[in-house]
């Protein structure tokens, strides 16, 4: 049986695209078969960060609609193996999906994966309360910022309300919190909320921290997930958040400003 | 105190500014969360019925479940226009 993790956020472009790439790299890298599913029906991006996007010949949609098997439309990653992907469409609306199309498909992926990353879209309409709905576990991508830290905590409410887990009675969705564009620098000068500051408004468990970088711009343009870099900084604050995703304790690195240059030292701290 | 504390000082302000207001905008939406999923249907009726007879802007009504004890308090607030 897989499990099911969600990476969601509310607000838009905060980096659950390149966080599902970075996690579900680093999880089939630690030995488990995993596999990326784009929910962003119409907007589908997932492919060109994984760089596979001239690959993709059937989608999440046909699949839904049985109009191509599971085995045709899974995209094997070459760099990594168990890895792989499973496109959105790129041309229906969002409608194509429906709840009981998208649970027959995720109960067939759990037969053969450990994990199935399901990278949300935007907002909280359809397509992102089906990618939480059937979620065990939830990944909330936020960006030290006051609209991505109110969305995420309605995102929080409805994890708590509105999935299978809730309607079930089960245990909830266990949710963990990936604080994304990180400035320890903005930060250190009162222009950013701190680390401290979003954890406790949203008060759920911290996965990691992945500071601003141009590695991750870099990564994209390449199509390769950014936590294959394994020296960037955030290749390697990716690499952490997966070491404690599976239960390892790692301390949380990039919090702080780099060494002072001359320039600091002159000006003081 | 270096001189540049000072500008820091200003920038300080901003963060936590920001952090003051996500913390009461959170509170409160958490508050509504547990609420009935009628709330919101409600609340756009409200405004229905005022704007038959005075013309007021779409956040005129603002509703709020709060829970005292037991008991729950259905707390509404209509902001009509200033009169000219
Ligand atoms: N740690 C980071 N440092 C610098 N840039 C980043 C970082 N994380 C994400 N970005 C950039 O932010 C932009 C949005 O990222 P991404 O597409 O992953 O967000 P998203 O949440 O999936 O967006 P959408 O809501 O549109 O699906 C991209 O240009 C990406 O390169
Ligand atoms: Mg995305």
């Amino acid at each position: 049986m897989a499990k099911i993790v969600v990476v969601t956020s509310g607000k838009g472009g905060v980096g659950k695209t390149t966080t599902s790439a970075a996690i579900g790299a680093g999880l089939a890298k630690a030995g488990h078969r995993t596999v990326l599913v784009d929910f962003d029906v119409g907007l589908r991006n997932l492919d060109l960060i994984m760089g596979c996007e001239r690959r993709v010949v059937y989608d999440f949609i046909n699949v839904i609609h049985e109009e191509a098997s599971l085995n045709q439309a899974l995209i094997r990653d070459k760099r990594v193996d168990n890895l792989f992907i499973l496109a959105a469409s790129q041309t229906r609306d969002k409608d194509a999906l429906t709840e009981d199309g998208v649970e027959r498909v995720l109960t067939e992926l759990s037969r053969d994966f450990d994990y199935i990353i399901c990278d949300s879209p935007a907002g909280i309409e359809r397509g992102a309360l089906l990618a939480m709905y059937f979620a065990d576990e939830a990944i909330i991508v936020t960006n030290p910022e006051v609209s991505s830290v109110r969305d995420s905590d309605r995102v929080l409410g409805i994890l708590a309300s509105k999935t299978r887990r809730a309607a079930n009675g089960e245990p909830p969705v266990r949710e963990q919190l990936l604080l994304t564009r990180y400035s320890p620098l903005r930060v250190q000068k009162g222009e950013m909320l701190s680390v401290e500051d979003v954890k406790e408004i949203l008060a759920i468990d911290l996965l990691g921290v992945i500071p601003e970088s141009q590695a991750v711009l870099n990564a994209s343009n390449a199509g390769v997930p950014v936590i294959l870099e394994e020296e960037s900084d955030a290749g390697q604050a990716y690499q952490d958040a997966v070491a404690r995703f599976l239960g390892e304790e790692r301390p949380h690195r990039f919090l702080q400003l780099e060494k002072k240059g001359l320039f600091g030292r002159l000006f003081g701290g | 105190m270096s001189f540049l504390d000072y500008f820091r000082s200003q920038g300080k302000r901003s963060a936590s500014v920001a952090k003051e207001r996500l913390q009461i905008v959170v509170a409160r939406e958490r508050a509504n969360r547990g609420g009935p999923d009628y709330l919101p249907e409600l609340q756009s009726e409200i405004l229905k019925v005022i704007r038959r007879y005075v013309e007021v802007d779409q956040d005129a009504v603002q509703i709020q479940l709060d829970r005292e004890g037991d008991c729950e308090v259905l707390e509404l607030n209509i902001t009509l226009p200033e009169r000219h």
